[in-house]
């Protein structure tokens, strides 16, 4: 930036005065005050309303089933992660392109369509509705489908952390633990995972953020049933349709913590994952 | 432990990477595997090491089969070229390591790991570092660790790959010694790999030269410097003017060229080539000489000539400054070249290997 300004000190200064005011306007206009405004509605009758709307049963179990949710699939997307990774990262085998694309390919699907493919599938007009509802298993407007297809939009997090660290550390320290006596699995925990660990925790906060805050095809595929398949962010909308508003924003509020922490957490992070 | 390998292949997609190699290495000898990048030394060295399976031939160390055993289970201490220390384990553990993944039933004590690994840190000079992590140290210090933590499980045979490659001049003759003195200590079975000639010869008991997958000689350095068994280890060995000659009765012709000091060839009559380095050829002034200086530069110690010949081409030549007569060699200046020394190959058996042009960058990088 010096360069430039020494260069040409007048115009270039201006450019980037100008640059940089509109960046910051435009993020505080877009980002910031949505975010800030969300607090003011939730506590704009008080803290007593703000509680009780907290405390109110129906967003006390909307809460719960997020979390059950990120609880769930958060490790899986974990194990996901660093086996799809391992694989791709350490190994040469037919098929290796493909599994790379496909771990992009919730990246690129709206969640809303994945919903509608595990409704197709699992729904009661499904393709397995049937086998499902013969082994008396209930996939769809429940857990279980919730699960699911939060699990399948957020299953490329980690691997895509994971995965370029993995490949620029090649597999020499790998081969170096084999020649020195060490088994598969005394390699892995040994050698491969302290070298991914902060990417590793990276990519589940990521997972954890969006997890929580899926909203698309969790819509599809819980069937919004109040106080049943309601996660948070589908109660906020459903306190909103209520004309609720204080109540929606008060909900609101929890998820904007939670996507706060993630992110000190994720900046924390940054340094670290290398 | 004596190895031996005989009729290797491995090829990696289209590329030949070995070609049949058939090596004998003795108990407690020290060998060195020299060749340009490419040629397939890593290759061979982790097939030994158990981290890569060849297509075709046999591996046995001490006439036992090692192509079906894991490379954990044949407690060979390997030296990576970029060293491949874990980063996240401080100089103590990672000599330690590979005592510490040793199932419980063989694993030494606690304290008895700690007094091996002081042992070896003692015995590398490194034991003011132990507690440093791989990022906070030198490059030959990386190394000594690197070679700590191979030793570190007492292997019979240790291998070495450019070991070396990634350090400055300096440092190199002195490890290069040091390493002699482990590996004599040690009394382990040692492969050595690195392109760098000088060092090969320095340290080896014995030189393996390789190119392009291939065993071109085995030897001691005098043997292979100055009788090269093919035209690939005579340019590898810096034997970089090829001359058109002609064999006539074992004695070479050529155009302007004074052969007189070279050996009778038992070669058949006919056109031949000679390999010969810039410093074993004399420019020597002579107003009907075909040859001309074309251009002239001195290092201070050798004036380094360029030369051209109507028909041959053009050919280097190193004289040292003093030389008599010497100051007459300037541009323009018609001359006869003496050959001190060179090798003399059927034309035929000059392979498109001479034009590679890798190897040629090779032979520069070899030469600091
Ligand atoms: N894992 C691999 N996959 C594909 N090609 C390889 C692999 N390892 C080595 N090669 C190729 O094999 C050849 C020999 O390589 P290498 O054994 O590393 O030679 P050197 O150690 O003598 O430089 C090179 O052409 C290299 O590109
Ligand atoms: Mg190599």
């Amino acid at each position: 930036m010096t360069a430039t300004a020494t260069h040409l000190p007048g115009r270039s200064r201006r450019a980037e005065r100008t640059l940089i005011g509109v960046a910051v306007s435009l993020s505080l206009l877009f980002v910031a005050a949505p975010l800030a405004y969300i607090f003011v509605r939730a506590f704009s009758q008080g803290w007593q309303v703000y509680a009780a709307n907290i405390l109110h049963p129906m967003t006390l179990h909307a809460i719960w089933l997020t979390t059950i949710t990120a609880i769930v699939v958060v490790p899986v997307n974990v194990a996901f992660g660093i086996a799809a990774a391992w694989a791709v990262a350490k190994h040469r085998f037919p098929g290796r392109g493909i599994l790379v694309t496909m771990i992009e390919i919730p990246f690129s699907i709206s969640p809303i369509i994945a919903g509608i493919c595990y409704l197709l599938l699992y729904g009661r007009q499904g393709l397995l509705g049937p086998w499902l509802r013969a082994q008396d298993i209930q996939v769809m407007f429940a857990l279980p489908g919730i699960i699911l297809v939060t699990m399948f939009v957020t299953a490329p997090f980690v691997a895509r952390e994971v995965l370029p660290l993995m490949q620029a550390q090649g597999t020499e320290q790998e081969q170096a633990a084999v020649t020195l006596g060490a088994s598969g699995w005394q390699v892995f925990r040994r050698v491969t995972l302290p070298n991914i660990k902060w990417a590793l925790l990276y990519g589940a906060v990521l997972c954890t953020a969006r997890a929580v805050g899926e909203f698309g095809g969790v819509s599809v595929v819980s069937g919004n049933i109040r106080g049943q398949t309601n996660t948070l962010p589908l109660h906020v909308e459903l306190l909103f349709n209520d004309l609720n508003a204080v109540g929606a924003f008060a909900a609101a509020s929890t998820l904007t913590l939670i996507a706060l922490v993630a992110l000190v957490v994720k900046a924390a992070l940054e340094g670290k994952r290398g | 432990m004596s190895i031996t390998i005989a009729g290797m292949t491995k090829h990696f997609g289209q590329t030949e990477v070995l070609r049949g190699i058939d090596l004998g290495i003795e108990k407690g000898e020290l060998v060195s595997l020299l060749g340009p990048s490419g040629s397939g030394k890593t290759t061979l060295l982790k097939i030994i090491a158990g981290l890569e399976w060849p297509d075709s031939g046999r591996l046995a160390v001490d006439g036992r089969d090692w192509l079906g055993l894991a490379a954990q289970d044949r407690r060979i201490g390997f030296v990576f070229q970029h060293y491949a220390l874990f980063p996240h384990m401080t100089v103590r553990d990672n000599i330690a390591f590979g005592l510490t993944v040793r199932p419980r039933a063989e694993r030494p004590g606690n304290a008895i790991i700690a007094a091996r690994v002081d042992e070896l840190l003692r015995f590398l000079q490194i034991a003011h570092l132990a507690g440093r992590f791989p990022a906070q140290l030198s490059g030959g210090q990386r190394q000594r660790v690197a070679l700590g933590r191979a030793l570190a499980i007492e292997p019979k045979v240790l291998l070495l790959d450019e070991p070396f490659g990634a350090l400055d001049a300096a440092i190199r003759r002195d490890l290069r010694r040091w390493l002699r003195g482990v590996h004599d200590e040690t009394g382990s079975t040692t492969i050595f790999v690195t392109h760098d000639q000088e060092e090969a010869f320095e340290l080896a008991d014995r030189v393996v030269v390789m190119g392009e997958g291939r065993i071109e000689q085995i030897g001691h350095a005098d043997v292979i410097h100055d009788h090269p068994a093919t035209p690939f280890v005579a340019r590898f060995m810096g034997a970089t003017v090829e001359l058109p000659v002609t064999l006539q009765a074992g004695r070479a012709e050529g155009a302007g060229l004074d052969l007189a000091a070279l050996p009778r060839r038992a070669l058949p009559d006919g056109p031949a080539r000679l390999f010969a380095r810039p410093g074993d050829i004399l420019p020597i002034p002579d107003v009907s000489g075909p040859w001309t200086v074309v251009t002239r530069a001195s290092t201070g110690a050798e004036l380094r000539l360029v030369l051209t010949h109507p028909a041959v081409g053009e050919a280097a030549a190193d004289v040292p400054r003093r030389t008599p007569g010497s100051a007459g060699l300037v541009p323009g200046t018609p001359v006869r070249l003496l050959l001190e020394a060179g090798t003399i190959f059927p034309a035929a058996r000059v392979t498109p290997i001479a034009a590679n042009p890798t190897h040629d960058l090779d032979r520069k990088e070899a030469r600091p």
